[in-house]
Parts: structure tokens; C-alpha cells; sequence
């Protein structure tokens, strides 16, 4: 089991890319520990900035400072800086087109028992609806260092969601197939067609693994580039397939399943079925427990795929 | 007499032109934000042939829906037509809208949503120390706005951070859309308010004077080791006993009859400078 979480990655590739860059900056609102980015802000620290406990200011100073050059990452807990700074990221960011880099950090339901103050499952129906804000989901460590590598190539702002713990590793160190805002196709099948974002894209994975013992063939796609989706890579793996299942960590409204659907009914009409969190606070426990308890681990993913197609 | 007094009510001439142009628009803050601006950009480091140059003051206009007389002034600059400002202001299609847009040429931030701009020249000014450019970032924000929280955050930040190169304005003409300032949400003593959050603070007693502007943004920049803001008093609809000091001509329409009676007041009041008398009634 991988130990290293996605945010840790995160900071070293920053730090990567601040030892050759000295316009890569890295603003916090309290958050240095919760980001791991603790380390950078202590062998960087000219090119960090604590801002306290004001997501509001975080992102309009990250404006500000992106808009006088600066690679501005501004790093706060997903919950707070998807909604809490909303206004600040549509008009200091995406409206006024600043190179902002918002990172959500321990999203989703990563924060557990903490409840739904703490629980991001609106960003990405937020974000997204947003013109010019792009969002990005990474599912395993080795996908986040490229998409942090290649954010740090392009001038435009996005929203990138990392959830808090480490996670199981989706692709292996030396293969990582990574293309910017293009899906990653990490399984091929005939009969089903699973789109996942961020930490759902593992147990889609294994739930591919555990449908192919039944009998049914299941193609999996890891969609971490929500917006924009990558509508050609999904009508090309939906192709010919029975059922579409999109899974994600996230309330069901306006988020991957909305978008997905959108896609599949306007191009290529077949049932869609979106596996998301409720329409409500949701339950106390772990992320693998609340998980299980709404069918969002391979076993859930597997068992509607199947109650599907028996139907 | 100060040549840039007498222009103020040119270019006020200008406001009003764009604002019955375009079928709207805030005039009773454009009039009073009027030589705010004004002695703002000419003293600034600013030049519309060299728009990007990275040394260059930053100006972010955080109350936006007094962007006519951004229009007016960035016109004057040599940055904005304003012909066209006039002609296309509010049309269908038009680049010039009724807040700040930074595809136009001289205008660093989009605003409109209040209590944004004091924390994005946070950054700037920010930007400005990390990289030891010499540049100076400059706001104004309306005496309403304060009421945002935001805004608080970057006081907080800006005092905390001492950044000497950040000078704030308050266009304060104690009124808002709803009435007087102190009756929708009390301000006080704002001088001791921001003197709390660690900002050197110059009350400006005729925020309409561009002598007393000049002098106290000269203040501002000597001063080191703090921010500066300056309170500066100014009258709502400055130019004309028609809109001056009345809420409701927030964002009045003038009509004909009244665009015309402002028109000779603003003429009437520039010849009065002009002999040296006060620009007052």
C-alpha cells in the first residue's frame, strides 16, 4: 500500500519547480501543515505566503500576484476555497484570466468524522460552471506529478482537487500515461463503460477486475480532467457499450455524472447511471467506510454494473 | 490655479456624455471619485505606449461601477478613444461595459463585485517587493464597500506585511445606494479603524482638491514601513446642486432638461475656478 498522499507530491514538485523558477509562489490561509507544504515554505521561503485564516484574501493575493507575473498556487482546504472564496475565483481569477492555480486540499469526504462543513462534494459543480476555470481531479500519486508538471506549463487558472490520505496507486511509477485534458483509458471492455474522477478511479478499476470474474467485460476510464471533459475520449470508449457508469466523490448534481450524461444523450443515447455521494450531509466514518456505505468501492461499483445489465 | 482642477469638470462633461450615451451608469460616485482619479494617473507611472512594462504603478479601480470615470480619465491618459467610449458605452457588443474589463488597454483588473481590490493590490504590491521593482499599487474603494469582510482580510494582510508601496483611497461622500453611510452600516471613527490595522492614515479634508490629493499621495509615499490610506471627504455628484449629495442620484438617468442643467453647472463651476474662486456654491 503507497504511503505518499497526492498532496505530498504536490509540494515536491513545486519545490521541483521553485528551485528553477523564482515566480513560482505558494500562498496558504493557515493550511502550510494540512497542504504538506510545511517543507516548502521553509527551503522557500521568499516564494511563500501565509495569508491566516482568510480564503477570501487568498485567492484575490494570488490574483494580484499573477497578475504582475508570478505562478500563483493558492492552497486551502477544497471545502473553504471552492465556496467560502467562490466570488474570488470567478472574477479575480477566471474573469480577469490571472495564472492562478487553486488547490482544494483533503476534498471530497476526506476529512471524515469532521462532517459537512469540512466535506467538499459542491467544488466540482461549482468550478465548473464557472467560464474559463478548468478542474482536475488526479487519481494516484503519479498522476498528480504530471499534472502538476504540465500546470506549471500553461498561464491559465484552474481548479485542482487532492484528497487528504494516500491512496492506492492507479498507474505504476515508470508508465504513466498522462496527456493534458485528455482521459486515460486503463481498461478496455466491451460491455460497460466506467468514467471516474480522483480517488473513485481505483476502485472503478478493481471493480473492472471483479466484473471480468462475472462474466462482464468492463472498460474504465479515468476522466481526472473534469473540465474540460474530454468528450471525444469519452464517446470513444462508450462506443459499442451497453451502460455508462460514471463514479465519483461528489454530491450528484452538476458534477462528472451531470457531465457525462450531457455528453452520452447529445451524441451517442444509451443509459447512463451516476454513482455519487447523496444529496445530503453524509454519514460519519472514514472515506472507505462512507464509501462502502454508498456503494462507491469496488464491490458497489461492481454490483450496480451487474443489477444493471441483469435488468 | 491647478490646470488638472479645471479639467476634472471636462472631463466630468465627459461622464455625464457617457453615462446618458450608454442609457446609465453610477454618476454620483463618478463625480465624486473625480479628481481621485484624475491626480491619481498623473502622477502615476503610466504610459499607454508601453502598457505592459513591468515597472509600471498599478491602479485596480475596486469600486467598478465608477468606471465612467475610469473611461474618462484612461481617455485623457492617451489609453481610450473617447469618442468611442462614448458611442459604444452599454451598446450590444461593446467592450466598454458598465465595470472595469482588462481586455481594454490601461486596466490591470476586472471589478464590480465590491471588496475584491484591496486584496488583489495586496499581491500586486507583494509582487512589487519580491521582484524590487520600484512600482507603487494604488485602489479606491467606495465608503459603502467597507462593509465587505474581504476587505478586512486585506487591511489585515497589508498592515501585517508593511507594504509601503500599496496607497488605498476611500472615496468617502457618505453615501450609499440606500441612504447615508452611517444610518445602512456606521463607520465611526474610520480613521482610528484603520490606524488599528496598522495603516498610516491621511484624512484628506476636500477630497475634491486636487492640491490637497497630490500632497497627501506625496505623504504616502514617503512614508515607509506601513501602507497608507487616505480618507479622502468628497461630495456625492460633485459638480452640480442637482445631484450633489443625494442618494438617489446613485445611478440616476439625467433627461434632457437635466443634462443640460448639469451640463451649464459643470461649465459654470469650471469658469468660477478659473477666476479663482472656489468650486463651490
Amino acid at each position: 500500500m503507497n504511503k505518499i498522499a497526492n498532496r505530498a507530491v504536490m509540494c515536491e514538485v513545486l519545490k521541483e519547480a521553485a528551485a528553477q523558477d523564482k515566480d513560482v509562489v505558494v500562498l496558504c490561509s493557515d493550511s502550510r501543515g494540512s497542504a504538506s507544504l510545511t517543507s516548502f515554505a521553509e527551503e522557500y521561503p521568499a516564494q511563500f505566503v501565509e495569508i491566516g485564516i482568510a480564503e477570501q484574501n487568498l485567492v484575490s493575493v494570488a490574483a494580484g500576484l499573477a497578475s504582475c507575473g508570478k505562478k500563483a498556487f493558492a492552497v486551502s482546504p477544497a471545502s473553504f476555497i471552492s465556496t467560502r472564496s467562490y466570488e474570488q475565483c470567478k472574477v479575480d481569477c477566471a474573469y480577469s484570466n490571472t495564472n492562478v492555480k487553486l488547490v482544494g486540499i483533503s476534498g471530497g469526504v476526506s476529512y471524515g468524522a469532521l462532517g459537512m462543513t469540512h466535506h467538499s462534494a459542491q467544488d466540482i459543480a461549482a468550478m465548473s460552471a464557472i467560464p474559463g476555470m478548468r478542474v482536475y481531479l488526479p487519481s494516484d500519486r503519479h498522476q498528480t506529478r504530471k499534472l502538476f508538471e504540465a500546470l506549471l506549463q500553461d498561464q491559465q487558472t484552474a481548479y485542482i482537487r487532492l484528497g487528504r490520505n494516500p491512496v492506492e496507486d492507479v498507474y505504476e511509477e515508470n508508465c504513466v500515461p498522462f496527456e493534458m485534458n485528455k482521459a486515460t483509458e486503463i481498461a478496455q471492455g466491451s460491455d460497460v463503460l466506467i468514467v471516474a474522477c480522483g480517488e473513485m478511479v481505483k476502485p472503478a478499476k478493481d471493480a473492472a477486475e471483479l466484473l471480468a470474474k462475472q462474466g462482464i467485460s468492463a472498460g474504465v476510464l479515468d476522466m481526472y480532467c473534469v473540465k474540460p471533459l474530454d468528450q471525444e475520449g469519452l464517446l470513444a470508449a462508450a462506443a459499442g457499450k451497453k451502460l455508462v457508469v460514471s463514479v465519483e466523490e461528489h454530491a450528484p448534481f452538476g458534477g462528472l455524472g451531470s457531465m457525462v450524461a450531457q455528453v452520452i444523450s447529445a451524441n451517442d443515447p444509451k443509459r447512463v447511471i451516476n454513482l455519487a455521494l447523496p444529496d445530503a450531509p453524509v454519514i460519519t466514518g472514514t472515506s472507505q467506510e462512507v464509501f462502502h456505505h454508498y456503494g462507491l468501492d469496488a464491490e458497489g461499483i461492481a454490483k450496480t454494473v451487474s443489477q444493471a445489465l441483469e435488468g | 490655479m491647478n490646470t488638472l482642477a479645471l479639467k476634472a469638470y471636462d472631463l466630468r462633461q465627459d461622464v455625464l456624455d457617457i453615462i446618458v450615451s450608454g442609457g446609465g451608469g453610477h454618476i454620483g460616485g463618478d463625480m465624486s471619485s473625480m479628481e481621485i482619479m484624475l491626480t491619481l494617473y498623473h502622477r502615476m507611472n503610466v504610459d499607454p505606449k508601453h502598457p505592459e512594462d513591468p515597472n509600471r504603478d498599478r491602479f485596480v479601480l475596486s469600486k467598478g461601477h465608477c468606471v465612467e470615470t475610469l473611461y474618462a480619465v484612461l481617455a485623457d491618459k492617451g489609453f481610450l478613444d473617447i469618442e468611442e467610449v462614448k458611442a459604444q458605452f452599454s451598446r450590444f457588443g461593446s467592450e466598454y461595459i458598465g465595470h472595469p474589463h482588462n481586455t481594454l488597454p490601461g486596466i490591470e483588473m476586472n471589478s464590480g463585485s465590491l471588496g475584491h481590490g484591496l486584496s488583489v493590490c495586496v499581491g500586486m504590491a507583494l509582487a512589487g517587493r519580491m521582484d524590487q521593482r520600484p512600482y507603487r499599487v494604488y485602489t479606491l474603494m467606495g465608503d459603502g464597500e467597507l462593509a465587505e469582510g474581504s476587505i478586512w482580510e486585506a487591511l489585515m494582510a497589508a498592515g501585517h506585511y508593511r507594504l509601503d508601496n500599496l496607497c488605498a483611497v476611500i472615496d468617502r461622500n457618505h453615501l450609499q445606494i440606500s441612504g447615508n453611510t452611517e444610518e445602512v452600516m456606521g463607520h465611526h471613527d474610520l480613521h482610528a479603524r484603520f490606524a488599528a490595522f496598522d495603516w498610516h492614515v491621511i484624512d484628506v479634508a476636500d477630497g475634491n482638491d486636487v492640491d490637497q490629493l497630490e500632497a497627501a499621495f506625496q505623504e504616502a509615499e514617503r512614508t515607509k514601513g506601513k501602507p497608507t490610506i487616505l480618507i479622502a471627504n468628497t461630495v456625492k455628484g460633485k459638480g452640480s446642486p442637482l445631484m450633489e449629495n443625494k442618494a438617489s442620484w446613485h445611478h440616476h438617468l439625467p433627461n434632457q432638461e437635466e443634462y443640460e442643467q448639469i451640463s451649464r453647472d459643470l461649465k459654470a463651476r469650471k469658469e468660477a475656478l478659473a477666476k479663482g474662486g472656489a468650486a463651490h456654491e
